[in-house]
């Protein structure tokens, strides 16, 4: 069995799977996490709420699981990209003289910049908001607050802190640009790959693909906007 | 006496697989626009040898697109800016005063024998580990012995008018040989005679491929654009479905 597992790893489809599952799973993420974010539209407590539920889902153990389960499936897809990329240059060691690609797009063959632009991003997103590095503009006791007489992480306080340095604002702007465009050809790759789609249907899941990349970029962008033109505060 | 042009080559130049190789300008005069590309070629040749100097090697054979031995990438496309094979491209296809820009494949995997002349066995070694139906000797079989669906049997010859000529390797930025194996292992799939045999087909003939260096699909689809006999990547997505149920039971039985 683990042999077998080692076997299907190192073949390019099986490398190709492991990618898709686990781009298929962070897809999910994303869309899930967006969800969330936008309760910051309903106003201080529903987000802050939102976020007691989180961290007391299964008396605390639940947002561990998600984020190990996170963590696998984010390396994993890093591991498995990094290595069929260093294998798919070494397999054309020298490019023609001419451009003559005819069909492919921009998102799919810069995969691999968006992809470890959108690793650095994550990297900073953690800091700034789970660990809260230099997220600091109030003193630690104000970024607490009551909710029906319990005592709260005030996430709304802290995001409205975040985005009201217009410099964060614009790099978490930029690097949402950056997941979009990642999710333009990845979205539509999962399918491909896992040899989920026909002749029929290939058009559909394109479009299905940009359709959730534009939605993915519109309702993440709309918080750090929202912010800076003081619509949420 | 028909219309003719007036072109500059930009050709490939490699004495043997050592060599680092380079490009060489060659001046294409009163090439006539009726000529094919290879024709092209072999005019340029003439001269030459003519001029005593070494005639540029490239490969050809049917030059009627049904053998798959000619090549060439042209302003980086394979067999030229037509969907169709090299020896079916046409010099109308060309302005005058072009400069057209000629190679061979670039891969990992076809390694270059001279000029643009490269070695694609590396595809025969992927027939060979899979690209068969295994039959007992014997009489032959009478003919509609075995019924074969329209559509299969349509499905079937789509795929199997692959010539193995190696555009799709060509054309795909990560040098993949994906469309060829999947065309190969989806025209046997396709029918009764081969589908007893696709688990252990599919397994070994991406395996094979994998070993010779192909790159990996990262799903561009420029191999189907580049394909002469236009076939197409759902192919590719049926060897993937192929594939991971054949490594999957190959795991847990
Ligand atoms: C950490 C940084 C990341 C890197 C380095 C990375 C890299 C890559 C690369 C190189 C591919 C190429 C495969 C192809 O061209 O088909 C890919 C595919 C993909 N990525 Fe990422 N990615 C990262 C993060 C993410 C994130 C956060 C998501 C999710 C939202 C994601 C979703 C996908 C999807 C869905 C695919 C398509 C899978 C397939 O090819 O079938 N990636 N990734
Ligand atoms: S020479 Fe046979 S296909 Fe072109």
């Amino acid at each position: 069995m683990m042999t077998q597992l080692s076997r299907f790893y190192a073949s390019s489809i099986g490398k190709k799977a492991v990618v898709a599952v686990t781009g298929a799973g962070l897809l999910a993420f994303v869309f899930a996490h967006m969800t969330g974010n936008l309760l910051i539209y309903l106003g201080p407590d529903a987000i802050n709420a939102y976020g007691r539920f989180l961290h007391e889902l299964g008396h605390g153990t639940a947002i561990w699981f998600a984020r190990l389960g996170l963590l696998a499936m984010f390396g994993l897809h890093i591991v498995a990209t990094v290595q069929l990329t260093r294998q798919n240059r070494a397999a054309r060691p020298r490019g023609y003289a001419l451009d003559g690609c005819q069909r492919t797009t921009s998102a799919a063959r810069f995969m691999i910049v968006s992809g470890l632009t959108v690793l650095a991003f994550v990297i900073y997103h953690l800091m700034h908001f789970t660990l809260g590095v230099g997220n600091d503009y109030r003193t630690a006791e104000e970024y607490f607050t009551m909710l029906d007489g319990e005592r709260v992480h005030n996430i709304h306080q802290m995001v409205v802190d975040g985005f009201s340095v217009w410099p964060v604002s614009v790099f978490y702007i930029l690097a949402m640009f950056l997941l979009c465009w990642h999710l333009m050809h990845g979205f539509s790759s999962v399918f491909q790959t896992l040899g989920a789609q026909t002749h029929g249907t290939r058009r559909i899941v394109r479009y299905a693909g940009y359709g959730f990349a534009a939605v993915i970029l519109i309702g993440n962008t709309s918080i750090p906007l929202a912010v800076l033109f003081g619509l949420v505060s | 006496m028909s219309e003719t042009l007036n072109l500059i080559l930009k050709v490939w130049r490699q004495q043997g697989p050592a060599d680092v190789g380079r490009f060489e300008e060659i001046d294409a005069k009163g090439i006539p626009v009726d000529a094919s590309f290879l024709e092209m070629l072999d005019i340029i040749n003439e001269r030459l040898i003519e001029n005593g100097a070494d005639p540029v090697a490239f490969d050809h054979d049917c030059r009627e697109g049904i053998c798959g031995t000619c090549s060439l990438v042209i302003n980086g496309m394979p067999h030229g800016p037509k969907q169709t094979t090299t020896c079916q491209l046409h010099m109308r296809s060309f302005r005058d005063g072009d400069v057209i820009w000629i190679e061979p494949f670039r891969a990992n995997a076809f390694p270059v024998i001279k000029d643009l002349t490269v070695d694609r066995t590396a595809f025969d070694r992927i027939i060979a580990a899979g690209g068969y139906v295994s039959v007992r000797t014997g009489a032959a079989p009478d003919a509609n012995s075995m019924p074969v669906p329209k559509e299969q049997a349509d499905d079937a010859f789509d795929a199997a008018t692959c010539i193995g000529c190696g555009a799709c390797v060509a054309a795909c930025p990560n040098a993949s040989a994906m469309l060829f194996a999947a065309a190969k292992i989806g025209h046997l799939d396709s029918l009764p005679q081969g589908k007893p045999e696709t688990r252990r087909r599919v397994l070994a003939m991406v395996r094979t491929m994998d070993a010779e260096g192909f790159g990996n699909c990262t799903n561009h689809y420029e191999c189907e654009a580049a394909c002469p006999k236009e076939i197409s990547a759902d192919w590719i997505t049926r060897m993937n479905r192929l594939h991971n149920k054949a490594a999957t039971i190959e795991a847990v039985r």
